[in-house]
């Protein structure tokens, strides 16, 4: 597993630095993790663009809903964690109900924080999102498509939760040439014996196994899923019309992620069997981000044995 | 366009939304008629006296900012708002039908209201938030957000009353509706929030404590505000739940009560009796 990148909390906070120098209106907001979320050099650049609210997420969301109600490009920034449980009243009413384009990036998501446990595992967060109207959910798998998302984000004019981990994750767009449109998922892969089909970090680990699986003969079709909400329905039927099986993998509970919208719409357009892979119902076990991802079969030897038993 | 007007005239106002507000709730057989009587003084001098508000450009860009962070009190809101011309009373008389734009909550759909509101703590961030925008673009607007007493329980208030120190938001103006009763007891039996003004002096505010229920002092409070002095403003507003009504009046039922034909019959005809002498 080659890493070349930078981690997406860098790309996201890299990108926002470079447009908040040509746009006083954007703002970052954060709670004592301008360290954690890379705001760092964000806040010494563009102090007055930079809202510091301590170790107090209700109140930054509610404060970074009036900013962008009085018309700023709020971002408002911290582990995802605390902004999908501790404020997510907040988030609900003063951005998502009140129409308020706040953007949410929420940083170390999923099992990011490996060992640390539950209490930092933000592995809720697509299910419960995607039920409030207004909200659009967006995980990026690396870091050039993290840049192409704040690109997008900046002029938005819609409330957006981002997701992205800790660590640098190794490239699955190795150049800058690559489409990019929020709420179209994108075909790394091309196949019709099945769909695997991936969201953030686990997009790179669904490519790796495509790509086994092609050397086996097994053309297996493989989609970079990174907008949840709205998440590309046509892309899922057309995988269920043209492959007849499809496995969902996840950083995320079982219940009510992706594994839960593919299975929502295949359900209502063209049944067919899914498999989903992602953190079932229990409290993640204790490990290394990659070795959580090993032990619930999210990584690319988990997900090649899956699509493997699937087609027996 | 801000507008002002003298003590009496702003009383008479005061009645004449308050019979529109009871009007209101006995019509839809629901809302928190309690609260929102007590809230009166300061919502029609915050109208009609010190906000730069203009009804026919409710987006006007540089506009005074008002948070109803006690949202249950909505009916008050939306009384006041059609008395200054928000919205009109043909829609205001929707108020509780199937599908009408007015919910029991404020919201953006409504002409004048900034924020969709009714969970109670969430006012007072977000008033910070728009504080800070002004700052930011050296804007003289204000922002007012109006709270609860009961509401002051919720533990996201006191992390804005911090930021609204550290960010010296002077162009930021808290009111606490103090009438003492929440939907349960007392405040002071179900969580005592005593001495305010000394928790809220505490926090580094510019506090007033006031007798709410005299229109007068509502009227200095908002006058003597001194919006460059580096510190964000709160006026403890003490209040009567249920004012103006005499057999609502400190009386914990009236939080939601809904009147009956005869309680009703008789609340209009005190509200109606002092329109009467004020406008003599």
């Amino acid at each position: 597993m080659e890493i070349k990148s930078v981690p997406c909390r860098k790309s996201f906070t890299d990108t926002l630095l470079e447009l908040g120098k040509k746009d006083k209106n954007i703002i970052a907001v954060t709670t004592d993790a301008r360290g954690s979320v890379t705001l760092t050099d964000f806040a010494k650049e563009l102090p007055e663009q930079f809202v510091e609210c301590g170790i107090a997420e209700q109140d930054a969301v509610g404060i970074s809903a009036g900013l962008a109600a009085c018309g700023k490009k709020t971002f408002v920034c911290g582990p995802a964690c605390f902004y999908v449980a501790r404020s997510l009243e907040q988030v609900k009413v003063d951005v998502a109900y009140s129409g308020n384009p706040v953007k949410i990036l929420g940083v170390s998501g999923g099992v990011a924080y490996g060992a640390l446990g539950a209490t930092h595992h933000s592995l809720h967060d697509i299910a419960v999102l995607r039920t409030f109207p207004g909200m659009n959910v967006v995980l990026p798998c690396d870091a050039r498509q993290t840049r192409r998302l704040v690109m997008e984000l900046v002029d938005f004019p819609e409330a957006v939760y981002v997701r992205v981990g800790r660590n640098a994750v190794p490239d699955v767009y190795e150049n800058d040439d690559f489409p990019f449109e929020l709420g179209k998922a994108n075909t790394l892969l091309e196949g019709n014996d099945l769909t695997v089909i991936g969201t953030g970090e686990t997009v790179y680990h669904c490519y790796e196994a495509g790509k086994r699986l092609r050397k086996e003969g097994i053309k297996a079709r493989v989609l970079d899923m990174h907008t949840l909400k709205p998440a590309d329905t046509e892309a899922i039927i057309k995988a269920a019309k043209e492959t007849g099986r499809i496995i969902t993998v996840e950083e995320h509970s079982m219940f009510g992620g992706l594994g839960g919208i593919v299975a929502e719409t295949v359900c209502r357009h063209c049944p067919v069997p899914v498999r989903i892979l992602g953190i079932p119902d229990e409290n993640a076990i204790h490990g290394k981000p990659l070795e959580i991802f090993h032990h619930y079969k999210l990584d690319s030897d988990g997900i090649y044995q899956t699509a493997i038993d699937f087609l027996k | 366009m801000k507008e002002t007007v003298s003590a009496d005239a702003l009383r008479l106002q005061t009645e004449i939304v308050r019979k529109r507000l009871v009007e209101v709730v006995y019509k839809a057989k629901a809302g928190h008629i309690g609260g929102g009587l007590s809230s009166l003084n300061v919502l029609t001098t915050l109208y009609f006296h010190v906000m730069n508000v203009d009804p026919a450009h409710p987006k006007m860009e540089d506009r005074d900012r008002f948070v109803m962070s006690k949202g249950h009190c909505v009916e008050a809101l939306y009384s006041v708002l059609e008395a200054r011309g928000f919205i009109t009373p043909e829609l205001l008389d929707t108020y509780g039908d199937f599908a009408s734009v007015l919910a029991g909550h404020p919201t953006v759909e409504v002409p004048g209201i900034e924020v969709n509101s009714g969970a109670l703590g969430h006012g007072l961030p977000i008033g910070v938030g728009m504080a800070i925008a002004a700052k930011m673009d050296k804007k003289d607007y204000k922002t007012y957000v109006l709270m609860g007493d009961g509401e002051q329980g919720e533990g996201s208030i006191y992390e804005a009353a911090m930021a609204g120190n550290q960010y010296k938001l002077d162009n930021l103006v808290a009111i606490i509706d103090r009438n003492g009763l929440q939907i349960s007891d007392t405040t002071e039996h179900v969580m005592a929030l005593e001495p305010i003004a000394g928790r809220w002096t505490a926090f580094g505010w510019d506090v007033q404590d006031i007798d709410g229920d005299d229109i007068r002092e509502v009227i200095d409070a908002f006058d003597r505000i001194d919006y460059h002095n580096h510190k964000p403003h709160l006026i403890i507003s003490r209040t009567t739940k249920g004012k103006g009504v005499s057999l609502m009046e400190n009386i914990l039922k009236w939080h939601h009560g809904v009147p009956t034909q005869a309680e009703y019959e008789q609340a209009i005809r005190e509200i109606e009796q002092r329109i009467e002498s004020l406008k003599k």
